[in-house]
């Protein structure tokens, strides 16, 4: 039984904000199938009583000296946009029309 | 082609602090070298040679001043284009971010100008990282320079070719799942991933941000450490930055050259095994544990059960980070727009926009990553990925506790042909085989060349404990001063 449909592929490549062609979601489908069947090994572990790691060094609050330090300039931070103006960073709309 | 171009970097290091050549002399040939070969090799997205020739000609006015300057002043070196070099193109392999110039350097590269290195230019790579074989940059693969029909490693292939093909004398790699080891093995250079945490991850764009590492690459052992000794060390900027000085690996590197490994405990990884070993692989790895021996070391056989799980974990854990950190390429602040008609809404023209810039593996890897972190599958894929890291880590630590190293060949397989698992992923995510363990346990690792295999380069790798880096450079170095070093074909 495949692990991953075609119509997940879709559903996950929309939640990641990719619009992929149908020719894509041909290609992924099984390929993905494939990947995901290799790595679910991980479920053959038994491990209900392990701790996760979600990193190697074991931190908490990592908080830098409180004193101020040179940062980017607006031109700077702007610097790489595709589009801006009034010294912001210029998005499409994101509200629908009838608003 | 100057003779030059052969020399280490600490040999190039003397000789600019003797003033018998000049930094802009030195940094010239390099740069005539590319000229002539990367047209056939591609090791450089981007060659800054006017920036290059204007840092050499300050290190050697400063030099004139009488100033006292570092071992490596004056060298050139080339850098992965994950890291952000101030108003140098920094694109990551990808359309998405085609002519972003940084407005700031990553830390390591602002420790790199500090010292006097001058670079030369950006190197090819895997998109964002993501591959073993750099096919899956979006400008052309880079073609190896022991034989230009085959991948020369991935995801760093651009720099480690530009050490084989004599373009650079160092470079800069970042190692995720072994993209410094395995194009080092592969190429016959040699390619040094530090402990996580040792060296500063600020301004090195992110794919997997709990186990991204840079590191340096170069063509000897010692090379590879005076840069590592550069580069490391705490960076409040980073805060999963290690707050320890960094341990002394050129001190090391130069022990270990001495070639006795006296009291030296080794470990073979059992579980390792031989199966889809390409045969000459095997055969180098036997001949360097015999050399071993032959130093003093102690060789003994160590059981590290859970490493057989490791790709899969790894191949969890990177992707589900992966799709998180690339939700910044988001058509808003850098790179890529697509699709702004001024009609459609901002998510539309986000989607348009990643789809457009994004490659197939990075795509493959997004989706594979929000799956793993949906409600529903997290437990069981991200979720479980995570306890089976903790039982890599604790086979790490039980293995150190019986011997000082463990060692490994770096990739299970030399160089293959261009487009030979490029069809199938998985098979292209096998040459992470033995290098992936490392980077989820955090440690350090090294792959330094053994020999040939049919004619191709074969590395071994040195596996250390957490901050302990030094103790990988020793053993490197005294396997070369056995081995040597290895020398393609002309060009």
């Amino acid at each position: 039984m495949a692990a991953i449909s075609r119509e997940e592929v879709a559903h996950l490549a929309r939640l990641s904000r990719l619009a992929v062609t149908d020719q894509e979601l041909d290609r992924f489908a099984g390929q993905l199938d494939v990947i995901l069947q290799s790595v679910a090994r991980v479920g053959e572990v038994a491990a209900d009583d392990i701790p996760p790691t979600s990193h190697s060094v074991p931190l908490v609050n990592v908080l830098r000296e409180d004193v101020i330090v040179p940062g980017l300039t607006r031109d700077e931070a702007l610097s790489g946009a595709p589009d801006s103006a009034e010294d912001r960073f210029r998005v499409p709309q994101i509200l629908a029309d009838e608003e | 082609m100057s003779d030059l171009i052969k020399l280490s970097a600490v040999a190039l290091g003397e000789k600019l602090a003797a003033k018998e050549v000049s930094a802009e002399e030195v940094t010239r040939v390099h740069l005539d070298r590319i000229g002539e070969v990367d047209g056939r090799v591609h090791a450089f997205l981007h060659v800054d040679t006017e920036g290059a020739l204007s840092a050499a000609r300050e290190i050697d006015s400063r030099r004139a001043a009488g100033e006292k300057l570092g071992p490596l002043a004056g060298v050139p070196i080339a850098i992965k284009d994950v890291i952000a070099t101030k108003g140098v193109p920094t694109t990551c392999a990808s359309k998405i971010l085609e002519g972003w110039r940084p407005p700031y350097d990553a830390t390591i590269m602002t420790r790199i100008r500090e010292a006097g290195l001058v670079m030369l230019g950006k190197t090819n790579m895997d998109e964002f990282a993501m591959g073993s074989s750099t096919e899956y940059s979006a400008y052309g693969p880079t073609y190896n320079p022991w034989d230009l029909s085959r991948i020369p490693g991935g995801s760093g292939g651009g720099s480690a070719a530009a050490l084989a093909a004599y373009e650079a004398p160092l470079a800069i790699g970042t190692d995720t799942g072994g993209s410094i080891r395995q194009p080092g093995a592969v190429t016959g250079t040699v390619g040094a991933k530090p402990t996580y945490g040792g060296t500063s991850r600020y301004g090195l764009v992110a794919f997997s941000s709990s186990l991204d590492t840079p590191g340096p690459c170069a063509r000897t052992v010692l090379d590879a450490a005076l840069l590592h000794e550069v580069i490391a060390g705490h960076d409040p900027r980073d805060s999963t930055s290690i707050a320890q000085p960094a341990p002394d690996v050129v001190a090391a590197a130069r022990l270990g050259a001495s070639g006795d490994l006296t009291g030296v405990r080794v470990g073979v990884v059992k579980e390792f095994g031989t199966d889809g070993v390409e045969p000459g692989v095997t055969a180098a790895f036997r001949d360097a544990v015999e050399t071993l021996t032959k130093l003093g070391a102690e060789v003994v056989e160590v059981s590290c059960p859970h490493f057989q799980y490791a790709l899969p974990a790894y191949y969890l854990i990177a992707p589900s980070e992966c799709s998180s950190n690339l939700a910044r390429f988001d058509s808003v602040r850098f790179g890529l727009r697509v699709g702004d008609d001024g009609n459609r809404s901002l998510e539309e023209v986000m989607s348009l926009t990643r789809e457009a810039g994004f490659g197939d593996e990075v795509k493959r890897r997004i989706i594979i990553g929000t799956y793993a972190l949906s409600s529903g599958y997290y437990d069981a894929y991200y979720g479980q990925a995570q306890k089976v890291r903790t039982l890599i880590s604790r086979d790490f630590t039980s293995a150190f506790e019986q011997v000082d190293v463990l060692v490994s060949a770096t990739t299970p397989f030399t160089a293959f042909e261009l487009g030979a698992r490029t069809s199938d992923p998985y098979q292209m995510y096998l040459a992470d085989l033995y290098t992936i363990p490392t980077n989820l346990y955090g440690g350090p690792a090294i792959s330094v060349p053994i020999g040939l295999s049919e004619g191709l380069p074969v590395g071994l790798q040195v596996m250390a404990p957490t901050m302990a880096d030094d103790r990988m450079y020793r053993i490197a170095a005294a396997v070369e001063s056995v081995v040597g070093t290895f020398t393609p074909p002309a060009l």
